[in-house]
């Protein structure tokens, strides 16, 4: 429809308001509490426009554009002169109790105040009597609190308890002393409360590790990356100064994780400037060090020269190292390094996501959802955005649900919410135990995986009668099939999560069955898979073998070396297998960034880049293939991307020493044309070379400061910037100025946008895609192969429980799980011990109590002794322990093991 | 420890049920009135009490508790004096009656008399603006205030509070 603003025409889609409207086209008008993924509630009166009747109405009235909608033909006025002092006016009102210190705010430079305040003009304070004040709060290690700088806009509380489901942060009093804080000090207990420091339009909440070594965010050299530390892989801007990483910010990805991040995501960033991680190269056994790459080369030479040379693969490594390691051994000596188990219930998710009958999800997807069903994946703590994008779709059904007998907007949002009241979408979550997620569901029941896969074949059952081989469910399963399925019947965009960790590929089949069941003519069903790591789809799209047959591989003096990419093995694996394999091996050559059980092995350990120091390529569940961009220069440290040092070694083994530098699309481009699965993974990003009218995009911001002098404390005259020759992208302040882009976006800003609310510039519409496309190419075609037909019809037995052997199950933690992210001292803190967690019934029958030590064997595996934990709401019959957390170790995982208590 | 006694509880029940099933919330504000009738004030106790009573979180009683001015988060004196300082009253000199209060009594707003007697607050607007200035004495509005209706106010109050002794 047709808008006129200040007596221009402008085309705006229907359904807006008209603050959204106004935003889209480009144009600035100040506001605070709306919020693009939150709607419009009023509070600030700040976006105050004019409205006309009609072309001929000269007076106007003022209204709100965040509330109100736009209508074909109206005309607004944003340049009115009463519009713009009544906007004056609310600055100056919202400012009379703020502190005014933006020197030592670490809001400053990036703050939505003061770029309001200057574009509203604002500039004489008249209010002259005494300030209100406030005792600020200890909210723990991630957030901090600064409760005088508040303007009232109550996006804090909106997004905390309203959008993110938390309850321990509220608002408190009224009038001129609203407080925004807990009920006493203490840790803010949802993982999610690091978005706080991006909605909050001021200094209030800010993020506490960034103080830590705080830097303005003009002083940022920034890239665009992607989350390390779960399967998820959310966009984010890497951000560095003097070397060290600095903080990590949100980066809008529209199919992805839209405005926001989970904690681990956020601060599980310290373990780059980790005191453990490997800088230089290590060498052992050997007289005299190999200090020049030079001896390191000669040192090497007869190790890659063995005749048998075996790659272990890593699923936390880009798809380029990984591909690296596959030219240099050759396929047939490629292995990934997770067990049979995991590598097999990764096949299984690409075989059901690649079958062409459902639809693998984005979050955004996910986030619309009419109805889901998670099945056998504890996503809270496994993915947690996911957990986020769901909590959305059950939440914002009912809205949009409510919406459609009224004459609401959805995005009006206390509106909606009035009459949704506790209406929710629908929501089942079959899992081994009970997770927050569970709060939300229509239906929620816990039980061993197999008895999980059981109900989803009955759901499946329900939804296709007769196909399925047997169906002696109970009549418990199948009124509860018949009830899911009936709600799934009904939803139009229905979403089926499940994913790897209940290590049964029955739940994974279950799973798809249902969705394949739904994805009939007129719905649009959609599946997800959650994985471990963060490149876990991209290791098992390369589709080579599980460790084991590494092992399997090496005769007993077989003369091989083995090459171990960014894995600590005795994770992913049981420490004897492990062991086995490493004593067969001449040649141990670890490439890694953190030192670790398996580093401790190497013969030979050379320093690999983190995501920060280097340029790689991740695929996340959805199949999406995402781009990262270094961040640090690493010019004169020895630490270098794995796939650098794999093809220096390459070039070793085949002594060709051609000098030629390798860039990063060369190897996707080979990547290519070797394995079809990645077809298209070269559009990911332009080649290194690539630039915008002669351009490159820099990764500083133009008023970076102190450029000349940032090295004097080495060399007192300026140093050349690095040069990064593996990207478009440049370490300056110089080259192109604009909107790159939408998968090279270094940073958000525009001109008199400093703060994070600038991504509107960069993107189609506000909530919409980033102009351009959002960022990342799907790897999983939808397109339906020849064979259709795949339907998984063998229903496992009903799993029985025995006194002796217990099904063992890792249990991952939100904040603690996380192999990199554990070394982040922030994070750290908020982890949980390890723990041997069971069922009331399952300690009564051990005969244990909570503190009391467990014995854990399986079939000669000593895996020591854990403190038990008894856990209400999980179901009997399995021991889980906490994986992914520091000190923990590979177990197998999805076996019957034997418990004992120790005396 | 806070605890109603069994025919207070009797009535939470009773204003429980006024309310749909699952919606025990909405008895919050009665409630409270009914805490502070019985223990002075809101303490956090009280509060965590209440919460305890209608299945909620205390920080969702903090959260009410400190939005109405009605309500006590600090022990008061056995006479409130909530004085109107909005527009209408001010206009009409609620300033002048606020400081005469304050040297009478020798305590600012938010304060208590030592003897327990008095506690001076001043609140926004009671909708008695026709009345202007007044002040909200417990249940009973006190209108067209002058310096020497205080001084009667007070007399009264320590005469009546004397009695009852
Ligand atoms: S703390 Fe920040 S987000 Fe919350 S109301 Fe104040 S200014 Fe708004
Ligand atoms: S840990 Fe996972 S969910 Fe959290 S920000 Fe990273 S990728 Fe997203
Ligand atoms: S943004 Fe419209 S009233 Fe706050
Ligand atoms: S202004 Fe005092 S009662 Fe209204």
């Amino acid at each position: 429809m047709v808008i006129h603003i200040d007596n221009k025409e402008y085309n705006i889609k229907s359904g807006k308001n008209l603050l959204e409207a106004c935003l889209s086209v480009g144009l600035d008008l100040p506001y605070f509490c709306w919020h693009p993924a939150m709607g419009s509630v009023g509070a600030c009166r700040q976006c105050a426009v004019k409205v006309y009747k009609d072309e001929n109405d000269t007076k106007g009235r003022l209204v709100m554009s965040c509330m109100e909608g736009v209508k074909d033909g109206l005309y607004l006025s944003i340049e009115d002169k009463t519009a713009k002092e009544f906007r004056e006016q609310v600055i100056e009102w919202l400012m009379t109790n703020h502190p005014h210190d933006c020197p030592v705010c670490d809001e400053g430079g990036a703050c939505h105040l003061q770029d309001m305040t200057v574009m509203t003009g604002h500039d004489y304070r008249r209010f002259k009597y005494k300030k209100r004040t406030y005792t600020n709060q200890y909210l723990g290690p991630l957030i901090h609190h600064e409760m005088n700088r508040c303007i009232q806009c109550y996006r804090c509380v909106r997004y905390y308890r309203d959008y993110a489901g938390g309850d321990d942060l509220n608002v408190f009093a009224a009038h001129n002393h609203v407080y925004f804080g807990r009920e006493k000090d203490g840790v803010l207990q949802s993982p999610f409360s690091g978005n706080l420091s991006e909605v909050c339009p001021t200094g209030v909440f800010t993020d506490k590790t960034l103080k830590e070594h705080y830097t303005r965010k003009w002083d940022l050299t920034m890239s665009p990356s992607v989350c390390n530390h779960c399967s998820v892989g959310c966009n984010t801007i890497a951000a560095e100064r003097y070397g060290e990483l600095r903080c990590i910010l949100n980066r809008y990805n529209g199919d992805v994780n839209g405005y926001f991040l989970c904690d681990r995501g956020r601060f599980g960033y310290e373990f780059v400037n980790s005191e453990n991680r490997i800088k230089r190269v290590i060498i052992r056994n050997r007289a005299g060090e190999a200090s020049t790459e030079e001896e390191l080369m000669q040192h090497l030479q007869p190790l890659v020269s063995m005749s048998k040379i075996i790659g272990i693969g890593s699923p936390r490594a880009s798809l380029e190292s990984n591909f690296a390691l596959m030219q240099l051994v050759g396929k047939q000596n490629f292995y990934q390094g997770i067990s049979e188990d995991e590598a097999h219930l990764n096949r299984v998710c690409i075989d059901v996501l690649q079958s062409g009958s459902v639809h693998s999800a984005s979050l955004k997807e996910i986030e619309q959802a009419d109805a889901v069903l998670v099945v056998g994946e504890d996503i809270w703590n496994t993915a947690p955005m996911m957990a986020l994008a769901v909590r959305q779709a059950v939440v914002k059904t009912a809205g949009a649900e409510a919406s459609q007998h009224v004459q609401i907007p959805v995005w009006l949002d206390s509106a909606i919410k009035e009459l949704a009241q506790e209406d929710k979408g629908f929501l089942a979550v079959l899992n081994v135990s009970a997770s927050p997620l569970d709060e939300l569901a229509t239906h929620a029941w816990h039980a061993t995986p197999d008895d999980l896969s059981r109900a989803a074949f009955a759901i499946a059952a329900y939804l296709q009668p007769g196909k399925l081989q047997a169906d002696n469910f109970s009549e418990e399963l199948t009124n509860q099939a018949k009830a899911i399925g009936e709600a799934l019947k009904q939803a139009k965009n229905p979403v089926i999560i499940t994913g790897v960790s209940s290590y049964n590929d029955n739940v994974i089949k279950a799973a798809f069955d249902i969705a394949a069941s739904l994805n009939t003519a007129g719905r649009k069903t959609g599946m997800a898979c959650v994985m471990t790591e963060c490149n876990s789809m991209g290791l098992a799209l390369m589709d080579a073998p599980a460790f084991n047959h590494a092992m399997d591989s090496v005769r007993p003096n077989g003369h091989a070396t083995a090459v171990i990419l960014e894995n600590d093995l005795y994770r992913h694996l049981t420490p004897n297998l492990v062991d086995n394999f490493l004593n067969k091996c001449d040649h141990i050559i670890v490439l890694d960034s953190l030192h670790n059980s398996t580093t401790e092995k190497a013969s030979v350990l050379l320093p690999a880049a983190t995501f920060a120091e280097g340029d790689g390529t991740l695929v996340n569940n959805e199949g999406r293939a995402q781009r990262f961009f270094q961040v640090i220069p690493n010019a004169d440290t020895q630490v270098k991307e794995s796939w650098q040092w794999l093809w220096k070694m390459q070039m070793l083994r085949s002594q060709k020493v051609n000098g030629h530098v390798l860039h990063p699309d060369e190897l996707l481009q080979k990547m290519e044309t070797d394995m079809p699965q990645f077809k298209g993974i070269t559009s990911v990003s332009p080649g290194h070379d690539y630039t915008i009218h002669g351009e490159r995009i820099p990764r500083e911001p133009h008023r970076y400061s102190g450029r000349t002098a940032i090295q004097a404390n080495k060399n007192v005259s300026e140093p050349k910037p690095f040069y990064d020759g593996d990207s478009p992208l440049s370490f300056t302040m110089e080259g192109f100025k604009g909107v790159p882009p939408s998968w090279a976006v270094p940073f958000f800003w525009a001109p008199g946008w400093n703060s994070v609310q600038s991504v509107a510039k960069y993107q189609d519409e506000p909530n919409g895609s980033l102009k351009g496309g959002n960022p990342g190419v799907r790897l999983l075609q939808d397109k339906k192969k020849e064979n259709a037909d795949l339907f998984f019809k063998d229903v496992p037995e009903q799993f029985v429980i025995t006194k002796d052997k217990w099904l063992l199950l890792p249990k991952f933690h939100v904040l603690g799980s996380g192999e990199l992210s554990g070394y982040t001292k922030a994070l750290e803190v908020l982890s949980p011990e390890l723990f041997a967690i069971i069922s009331p019934k399952s300690a009564e029958a051990l005969n244990v109590k909570e503190g009391d030590m467990l014995q854990l064997t399986d079939a000669g595996i000593a895996y020591g002794s854990l403190p038990v934990k008894v856990l209400d709401n999980m179901c009997d019959g399995v021991v889980f322990v906490n994986a992914g957390s520091r000190g923990t170790v590979g177990m197998n995982w999805g076996t019957r093991i034997n418990l004992a208590k120790v005396n | 420890m806070t605890k109603f006694s069994d025919e207070k509880l009797a009535k939470v029940q009773e204003i429980i049920a006024r309310y749909p099933d699952g919606k025990q919330k909405s008895a919050l504000l009665p409630v409270l009135h009914l805490a502070q009738e019985e223990f002075g004030w809101l303490s956090s106790d009280t509060m965590d009490y209440v919460a305890s009573l209608l299945s909620i979180e205390p920080i969702e009683v903090y959260e009410v508790a400190t939005f109405y001015s009605m309500y006590n988060l600090q022990p008061v004196g056995r006479y409130t004096f909530e004085v109107c300082q909005t527009g209408p009253c001010m206009i009409k000199g609620s300033d002048d009656i606020i400081s005469y209060i304050e040297q009478k009594l020798n305590i600012k707003p938010g304060q208590t008399t030592e003897d327990g007697m008095f506690t001076l607050k001043t609140v926004e607007c009671l909708g008695a603006c026709g009345y202007a200035p007044m002040m909200q004495m417990g249940k009973f509005y006190k209108e067209h205030l002058t310096k020497e209706k205080v001084d009667a106010i007070i007399d009264e109050c320590r005469k009546t509070a004397a009695a009852n002794n």
